[in-house]
């Protein structure tokens, strides 16, 4: 596919911030730890954990494929710095360039790594709905970013991307052809899974949360209709976009499965009974407690997002 | 065009969200929590705005609570309840609730005004935060005196977050309201009522970063809600009311009638929507 060029030369695909500090020091990036999925296909796992200064951001699954021709990264990270050791790691198992790097949505902790991919070749991939959404996000995740890391967070940037996905699409990295997926409204309104067809490994970003409490910041039944055509995809690896990779990825989205269940039963529940969103937010889903990581971050949110989802319906 | 709250023409409000705008701490990049200094400066502002010199009792328990939580979760969908303590009688009544977040973009969220026929004065609806801030129900009684409960709010980013979890159904539905009354109703008893809306209620402050355009303001401004004719409640609200705007009020049935509601937006779109509400007594007479 014909690349367009992206560099810090052509700021207007550029988020301001990227390139303003592409040209500032930082130190050396830290050894980023990779464990191999399948044959040419590496993930480093981020911690269970909310961004702060003791993680430095990073918190999300990040990785790479690697093709005869060249490699495709998938997220890069929560900071410039991540994204830099990323690059590192990727250095120390190939040398062909990085010919994308692919979002699997706009959340910060994937993506603001992006700056550290500056070579022009580098195209950036997302979903079709992916450019308004980080339009609409970007002032506000960079605030909350620049809060919680400081100078941490220096030179990190989200890229705009030039290939959308709408539907599927096909990419070749050289004898490995990747299929890409843009979904409905599920996890968000801009999921992106990749399909690497040689090892049927199913990149999944954050349509499956292992131990990682899931965070919906889109629709819950959205994303349980996404679970039944994923599971249809028998993948023979799965690499979630928190927590560990699952050893059966037949049982892997169980949980995840079940806990928007309840959280879509309680909050229909509450709706029909006239139960107001405080009180549902502080009565659904709590059985669910003991299964998760990060649930005291995130649940009382998600139960939000659900009650204020299921009162429309019908 | 005239603000919806301060009835300030178009220029000088846009103005004024302008300096509220440029009084908060940067607006932007300042560490939380804000400055004091600011919101007590932003408060004197919108207090003198709106009320003058007039006194107002602080110590407002006996007349209004406002039950908010403390860290928000979502900081887009704030649930805010004020729950008033006073029957409303034509002797005594609240007649306007103010709901105010001193730190937000536009600080006056909305002012409600209620009549005796809307039985309590208590209102629930969500809202969204900026950023970290007092949120304040300002009761004003038929007497004229005013009482003021307030609540510290820890979240930020609600204003400039993004639309919701999916923009395009947003703007497709836009208009769709659904009324609901719940529990038995009774001649003469103060009934619970919802109104949601269905609406975008876009702020105006989300900068299109391929375009370097700020998308425009698109929310819902006048709320009308009328039973057997009478006004019950009628609210002028601002984009600091959360997408799909919802709110839960009262009203006092004499008979079977109809719950009406207009809602008007900022592009002078107009939705109405109404339901047929039957006292408990009447069902029970036509069930026998």
């Amino acid at each position: 596919m014909p690349a367009p060029r992206i560099g810090c030369g052509s700021s207007a695909a550029l988020l301001g911030a990227l390139c303003l500090s592409a040209g500032s020091a930082i130190a050396g990036p830290p050894q980023l730890p990779l464990e191999q999925a399948a044959d040419g296909i590496f993930v480093h796992r981020g911690a269970i954990a909310t961004t702060g200064p003791d993680n430095g951001g990073d918190i999300a699954n990040i990785g790479f494929i690697v093709g005869s021709r060249c490699v495709a990264v998938i997220d890069s990270g929560g900071t410039r710095t991540i994204g830099a050791a990323l690059l590192a790691a990727l250095r120390q198992r190939t040398d062909k360039p990085v010919c994308y790097v692919i979002h699997t949505h706009v959340h910060p902790d994937h993506g603001f790594g992006d700056a550290a991919f500056t070579d022009p070749g580098t195209v950036f991939v997302a979903h079709a709905e992916f450019p308004v959404a980080l339009a609409a996000r970007r002032d506000g995740y960079r605030r909350a970013l620049d809060r919680l890391l400081g100078e941490q967070a220096a030179g990190s940037g989200i890229a705009v991307p030039t290939v959308l996905v709408d539907g599927e699409q096909q990419l070749d990295l050289g004898d490995r052809p990747l299929r890409l997926r843009a979904w409905p409204t599920a996890h968000t309104h801009q999921d992106l899974t990749v399909f690497d067809q040689r090892t049927r490994t199913l990149w999944t970003g954050d349509l499956l949360f292992v131990d990682h409490v899931p965070v919906v910041d889109g629709k819950a039944i959205g994303w349980l209709t996404a679970i039944d055509a994923l599971l249809a995809i028998k993948a023979d690896h799965l690499i979630p976009g928190h927590g560990p990779v699952p050893r059966d990825p037949a049982s892997a989205f169980a949980a995840q499965r079940r806990y928007l269940q309840v959280l879509v039963s309680e909050c229909r529940r509450a709706v029909q009974q006239g139960q107001t969103l405080t009180g549902a937010i502080d009565t659904v889903g709590l059985g669910e407690h003991d299964h998760w990581q990060l649930f005291d971050d995130y649940h009382r949110r998600n139960v939000t997002a659900v009650y204020t989802e299921v009162e429309w319906e019908n | 065009m005239r603000h919806p709250v301060t009835g300030l023409a178009a220029p000088a409000w846009r103005l004024s969200v302008m300096i509220a705008a440029a009084l908060l701490p940067t607006a932007t990049a300042i560490a939380e929590p804000a400055p004091l200094a600011s919101e007590v400066s932003i408060w004197s502002k919108v207090r003198s705005g709106l009320f003058g010199g007039r006194t107002i009792d602080e110590n407002a328990g006996g007349i209004v609570q406002l039950d908010a939580p403390s860290r928000a979760e979502d900081a887009a969908t704030v649930p805010i309840a004020i729950r008033t303590q006073l029957a409303q009688t034509p002797a005594r009544y609240i007649r306007k609730l103010y709901l105010l977040v001193d730190n937000n973009p536009s600080p006056i969220a909305a002012v409600f005004e209620l009549y005796p026929e809307s039985g309590r004065a208590d209102i629930e609806t969500r809202i969204r935060v900026e950023q970290y801030t007092e949120v304040r129900a300002v009761a004003e009684l038929n007497d004229g005196t005013l009482h003021m409960a307030h609540r510290y709010i820890k979240a930020s980013g609600g204003c400039s977050a993004p639309a919701g979890k999916d923009p395009n159904e947003a703007l497709r539905s836009a208009g769709r309201m659904r009324f609901r009354v719940d529990g038995p109703i009774q001649a003469g008893q103060p009934a619970a009522a919802q109104l949601a809306i269905s609406h975008p209620n876009a702020s105006g402050l989300v900068l299109d970063q391929l375009t370097r355009l700020y998308q425009p303001a698109y929310y819902v401004r006048r709320v009308e809600v009328r039973y057997a004719g009478r006004p019950v409640l009628d609210a002028d609200v601002d984009f600091s009311i959360s997408e799909n705007p919802n709110f839960r009020f009262h009203f006092v049935p004499e008979g079977d009638g109809e719950l009406q509601a207009e809602v008007i937006d900022t592009r002078d779109q107009r939705f109405a929507s109404k339901l047929a509400v039957r006292l408990q007594d009447a069902a029970d007479d036509a069930a026998r």
